[in-house]
């Protein structure tokens, strides 16, 4: 009788996991998007917006920018919303999206330990920071995922001089995981941190650390959205995706993504009509 | 009162039967027919378990031919069989007699009545609720013995159905198959207990090393031994 | 202490968002495990009880795909249902049904080498006292199987145990979207790296008192198998 009832549960359940997303998968679209975007919050406050206008549900899948091109690529999502501007354009040139918008973009900071062992506290040369970091061993954790916030990391390397793939040592720790993960192991190994704005603010478990370095224009950090190229991938809702798209770099959109705000702090600045973002 | 031509008489044919390697019954040729039981001795390993299995129809003959009222390899619809160690049905003492009334083709509005009527029979009542795994030797025995009735068989079996029991639960054992030997059902069974075989035979067949040495009257046997065999494993010598 | 004590407020304020996520979990952890019986128990007394050429390689490795890595699992099927992939046509990636069959491969072999196990070690017993009751092979497997009953749930929620705890291959190939296919080890995934850790002690806690609710059920299993059984 025990096995007969419980059969039967199981079943009730399962047919209601069954029917449950018929209707949601109505009007939907699946962004492939970074996990910044996800972790600061961004989405939370933008889509309630945009539903509520178009009636579209859209299902966020946070990844880093590089694996969210890679689902994009498979033809696993309608758009692409990242920030990495080099992978991005090579995305187009590959024949995989239609067209790059400029949307938003927010800057870097470098996080580190209040106490500061590299001294770079204040510094305005990003670049220089690196350097002293890495001339003093400080613990650095890096992304390593190849996300937007890990090239640009890279990029930043590049510019101090320091080939970090050969200069290396044990103080520079590759997590392969999210923009949040490296955080926490920051905030545990009293590591500098490479985090955009956007996250650093929303995440709550900050510790001893704090925002060392900011404000360097090399620290930007542009996103950029397009649709997933329909010739090349025919299920891609591209109507739906584009009116989305459509809406990030309308006015009111753009005036969306200004408004959002944590602790009265603006996260996102729009430059949509911005050419060369 | 059986129809008992179904199944009887059962004919060994000079029946060898070989199993991985090894002859476990050489030419056996003997026929088993309606009437007292018909009592298996031998030693431990004489293949009185296997001669009982081909019996039943459960391991075909190597060479010769077994029959059953004429026919060979039938469904062993008037057969029943209780092995040395039943395995009890992970259920309750009225479920496994219940199993096997269901087994047997009994309707389903019969069965209550029936299996109430058979656990009567080998004395099991008030225990029908009890899990058969929890019943002690000799009541997992009767419980054995009950499912085998529950057949209506006109050939029942029994491998050392006293093995490891004490006194009264042997006496209770061998009064069921008194009984059911008086209704007509033909009772083959094993034993290395003589002198239960001297209670309960019928006919007396001595196996030893595969080979039937003497098969007999149970008077006769006892009384004239014509083997040497037999003078010795009636006195109570080992046979090697 | 701070972090503990919002966590359980979380709970008790009866969160809608909460109570979708443990509700979405359920579901497909359930759903899994109702398909994997479908598949493994069928599976399982057959392979106890036929013999035929490679039916042991099968039983090793089926053995072996009991610890099937959940991430290699989301990655199969993720390979599987990806537009690029040879089911890419069905559209179920990043979808609670895709979930469902990720978690599905994964309990299956759970749930057909117990049952294998369990119906063999039984049918050894049951055998000869089967074949002289003239036990039909059909009639014989649903003896096995209702006999077996209480072995076989315990193994249903070692297979449960497993899909609700996992989270390796509902995030490759379910997304962690929000109100879509985020479940409760997503969603401590996602909240322990945004660095809210009261959601994530939450939500813990919830996981925990199931799978303790779990184990309490197998446990009344075996003991009703006891009082049954014998």
């Amino acid at each position: 009788m025990f096995n007969r009832r419980c059969i039967i549960a199981a079943a009730v359940l399962c047919a209601a996991a069954l029917a449950a997303p018929a209707h949601a998968q109505d009007k939907s679209i699946v962004v492939a998007s970074t996990t910044s975007t996800q972790d600061s919050g961004l989405f939370e406050y933008l889509l309630p917006i945009f539903k509520q206008k178009t009636g579209i549900t859209v299902k966020v899948v946070a990844l880093g920018t590089g694996q969210a091109l890679d689902v994009g690529r498979r033809g696993d999502a309608d758009v692409v919303f990242v920030h990495a501007k080099e992978q991005e354009e090579k995305f187009l040139a590959e024949g995989h999206g239609v067209k790059r918008f400029p949307v938003m973009y927010n800057d870097f900071v470098l996080i580190g330990p209040m106490d500061d062992p590299a001294g770079v506290k204040g510094m305005k040369d990003a670049a220089r920071a690196f350097r002293a970091i890495k001339d003093k061993q400080a613990d650095f954790i890096s992304r390593g995922d190849r996300s937007g916030t890990h090239s640009a990391e890279l990029k930043l390397w590049k510019i101090a001089g320091i080939d970090i793939a050969k200069e290396r040592g044990p103080w520079y720790k590759e997590i392969g995981q999210g923009m949040g993960a490296a955080l926490n192991t920051a905030q545990a190994d009293n590591a500098y941190v490479l985090s955009d704005r956007g996250t650093w603010i929303h995440f709550k478990n900050k510790g001893n650390l704090a925002i060392l370095v900011e404000g360097d224009k090399r620290m930007f950090n542009q996103y950029g959205v397009m649709l997933v190229n329909p010739a090349k991938h025919p299920n891609v809702k591209k109507e739906l995706g584009q009116e989305f798209i459509d809406w990030l770099v309308s006015p009111e959109g753009q005036k969306a993504i200004a408004n959002y705000k944590i602790n009265g702090q603006q996260l996102f600045f729009p430059d949509a009509d911005d050419p060369n973002a | 009162m059986h129809a008992a031509a179904a199944d009887l008489p059962v004919m060994f044919n000079r029946v060898t039967i070989v199993a991985g390697g090894a002859t476990i019954l050489q030419d056996i040729t003997l026929t088993l027919d309606c009437g007292p039981p018909t009592i298996l001795i031998g030693p431990n390993g004489s293949g009185k378990t296997t001669m009982l299995r081909a019996a039943m129809g459960l391991i075909p003959a190597t060479r010769g031919r077994i029959t059953w009222g004429g026919r060979g390899a039938s469904a062993p619809t008037r057969r029943a069989i209780m092995f040395q160690r039943p395995a009890m049905l992970r259920r309750s003492v009225t479920g496994n007699v219940r199993f096997a009334l269901a087994a047997a083709g009994v309707p389903r509005d019969k069965r209550e009545t029936r299996s109430a009527e058979l656990l009567a029979e080998v004395g099991l009542t008030g225990l029908e609720r009890r899990p058969a795994r929890r019943l002690s030797g000799g009541e997992q025995q009767r419980l054995a013995l009950a499912r085998a009735l529950a057949r209506d068989p006109a050939l029942l079996i029994l491998d050392e159905p006293t093995a490891s029991l004490d006194p009264a639960a042997t006496k209770a054992i061998e009064d069921i198959v008194r009984t059911v030997t008086a209704r007509g059902v033909k009772v083959v069974m094993s034993t290395h207990d003589l002198n239960q075989a001297r209670r309960l035979a019928g006919d007396i067949v001595l196996l030893h090393r595969g080979r039937l040495i003497e098969a007999g009257r149970a008077q006769d046997f006892f009384a004239a031994p014509r083997t040497p065999e037999a003078r010795r494993f009636i006195a109570g010598d080992l046979l090697v | 202490m701070t972090d503990n004590a919002s966590a359980l407020q979380l709970l008790l304020s009866g969160d809608p968002e909460l109570f979708a996520i443990v509700r979405l979990s359920l579901q497909v952890s359930l759903s899994a495990v109702l398909f994997a019986t479908l598949i493994g128990l069928p599976t399982g007394a057959f392979l106890a009880l036929v013999r035929f050429a490679g039916r042991e390689p099968i039983i090793v490795v089926l053995n072996a795909l009991m610890g099937l890595p959940p991430v290699v699992a989301g990655l199969a099927i993720f390979l599987l249902l990806s537009r690029s992939g040879p089911l890419g046509g069905l559209g179920l990636l990043f979808t609670p049904q895709a979930m469902v069959v990720a978690q599905t491969l994964l309990v299956t072999p759970i749930i057909a080498a117990l049952a294998r196990q369990t119906i063999e070690d039984l049918w050894v017993e049951y055998r000869d006292e089967l074949a002289a009751m003239d036990v039909g092979p059909l009639r014989r497997i649903a003896t096995l199987i209702w006999d077996a009953r209480f072995s076989l749930v315990t193994a249903l929620l070692a297979g449960w145990g497993r899909a609700a705890a996992e989270v390796g291959a509902i995030i490759i190939v379910g997304g962690n979207i929000q109100g879509f296919t985020r479940t409760m080890t997503t969603a401590i995934a996602l909240e322990t790296s945004k660095g809210d850790l009261p959601l994530a002690i939450g939500l813990g806690m919830i996981l925990m008192s199931i799978v303790i609710l779990i184990n309490a059920l197998a446990w009344l299993a075996r003991r009703a198998g006891e009082r049954y059984a014998g």
